[in-house]
């Protein structure tokens, strides 16, 4: 890898951050706050205290919509996050997350 | 086609819009695919990015930045997560931060940064790429990141290079792989870690980098600050985030982000018939080659009848940018464009060309041709995940 000259272009698009390198302090990094909320509607409980122990809601809200079976949609992301991604939910809640979702964010 | 060519609309809420007090309320930006209206929010060391998720953060930068200069800024660059298990790092303290480098290796290492960043540097401006860059475009629809083209990004970076590295550590015979894992958490006990992993050629290719700056300035915190993996040509999957751990591995990972996830269809497009399931795939690798007009803007006024300057990006995995053409008509005519000076061949590349368009609304076109000879295919590819878009796009203009 060859070095390259720093063109006075490049330069100036140089952004600096909070911090330099001779700071060499600990780093506080504070997220802005969630405010991506889901809709109201029946099961919502169960959607909130499994999916959102992981993930914040906007993960469930920008998916796309209009799905010729949304359920199916819905079902294939509840079992994947179960069984590829370890979600620790229960069986017994799935069939009314999928419920909510489809209902909710399926058109 | 006219889903993709609507304007990103921006549009302020009402009452509230003041540049640099943007808040999640305050302004949206309405992405040129169906349920694609996004807040745009301003996290530290960021200006107003479009926000994707919250937990963990995925930011994507706005089309117009691409516009602005051939090094995309630092504060504007994109940012995506897998995981929100320490996300980010807390504690994250230079001095007691230390980069493990072991498995089949002579000398383990445990290297703080300082030690790090007192070795050869070396520099690269490379792009950097999500693989699901470009996702909400899929059509049919496909699940994930609902992204537009924001999930890019091209910079200075500076480091050393991970060959290096590895031979300090001296690899041991049997050796075939290396592993990377950041300090990113599974949220779930049961939840995979997110770990890459390269073979033994590419990671000590001497381009592979072990990078603590870009842009000149250390790593923003949400681009992996203090050191992350650079992977010149390849998708961003690879570029691991807060590196502290290099495993030299004596078989192939068997990680689920290699063994399960971020795979394509194993053929010579990355793609199937739009629909069908992805048969046989491997990990996806080097970026196809693209091309973005960056002006004039989509839905965007121009002169009639008087030369009018398109200008644009372009970059592919590494050979570089022999060839960008332009069509002011659908693509029937084409007309080279002039290409600035590559900064690398791993680098955005701007190309500029004159048209003059009659009265009425035109479609622009760029198509951009590697060194190696890949050009870009007039119909969008497709497979199940959404990864490698590199279709012609096109930017739709009334001359008046």
């Amino acid at each position: 890898m060859r070095n390259i000259i720093i063109t006075p272009m490049l330069a100036g698009a140089v952004a600096f951050g909070l911090m330099s390198a001779v700071d060499a302090r600990p780093v506080q990094y504070d997220l802005p706050e969630e405010t991506a909320e889901l809709a109201p509607g029946p099961g919502l409980d169960v959607v909130q205290g499994n999916c959102g122990a992981c993930h914040s809601a906007d993960y469930i809200t920008t998916q796309p919509r209009n799905f010729r079976d949304p359920a199916a949609f819905w079902q294939a992301e509840v079992t994947k996050m179960r069984h590829v991604y370890g979600a620790p939910i229960d069986e017994s809640d799935v069939p009314a997350i999928v419920a909510y979702l489809a209902a909710t964010y399926g058109r | 086609m006219t889903m993709f060519n609507r304007r990103h609309a921006l549009h302020l809420a009402a009452g509230l819009g003041l540049a640099g007090v943007a808040t999640a309320r305050a302004q949206t930006i309405t992405l040129p695919f169906a349920n694609g209206e996004r807040p745009l929010v301003q996290y530290p060391q960021k200006r107003p990015l479009i926000r994707l998720t919250s937990r963990p953060p995925q930011l994507e930068t706005p089309f117009s930045v691409f516009g602005e200069g051939v090094i995309t800024p630092n504060d504007a660059f994109f940012v995506r997560y897998h995981l929100s298990g320490n996300v980010p790092p807390q504690d994250l303290d230079p001095e007691t931060y230390r980069l493990a480098v072991t498995g089949r290796v002579t000398r383990p290492l445990s290297l703080s940064l300082a030690e790090i960043k007192a070795l050869p540097a070396t520099e690269v401006v490379a792009v950097h790429q999500c693989s699901g860059n470009s996702r909400g475009f899929s059509e049919p629809r496909v699940g994930g990141g609902q992204a537009a083209h924001g999930l890019m990004g091209n910079a200075l970076w500076r480091g050393v290079t991970l060959k290096s590295v590895l031979e300090r550590a001296g690899i041991a015979s049997g050796a075939v792989e290396v592993s990377f894992n950041g300090l990113d958490e599974p949220p779930a006990p049961d939840t995979p870690d997110f770990t890459k992993s390269l073979r033994l050629d590419h990671a000590t290719d001497g381009q592979v980098m072990l990078a603590w700056a870009m842009n000149g300035a250390d790593l923003p915190v949400l681009n992996g600050y203090p050191l992350r993996l650079v992977v010149p040509g390849y998708f961003g999957t690879y570029w691991v985030k807060h590196l502290h751990e290099i495993t030299v591995l004596d078989k192939p990972s068997d990680s689920f982000w290699m063994a399960s996830a971020y795979r394509v269809p194993d053929n010579d497009c990355a793609c199937v018939p739009a629909g069908a399931p992805a048969g046989p795939t491997r990990p996806i690798g080097k970026f196809n080659i693209r091309s973005f007009i960056t002006a004039p803007a989509e839905a965007g006024r121009v002169a009639a009848g008087r030369p009018v300057t398109v200008t644009g990006i372009a970059f592919d995995g590494g050979t570089g940018i022999a060839k960008v053409e332009v069509s002011a008509d659908g693509g029937r005519r084409w007309v080279d464009a002039r290409l600035e000076t590559a900064l690398s061949r791993y680098s955005f590349r701007r190309f500029a060309v004159e048209v003059t368009l009659p009265a009425g609304v035109h479609g622009l076109m760029a198509r951009a041709t590697s060194t190696a000879g890949e050009t870009q295919p007039m119909e969008a590819r497709w497979n199940p995940a959404g990864y490698m878009r590199n279709v012609v796009e096109t930017v739709t203009v009334t001359a008046a």
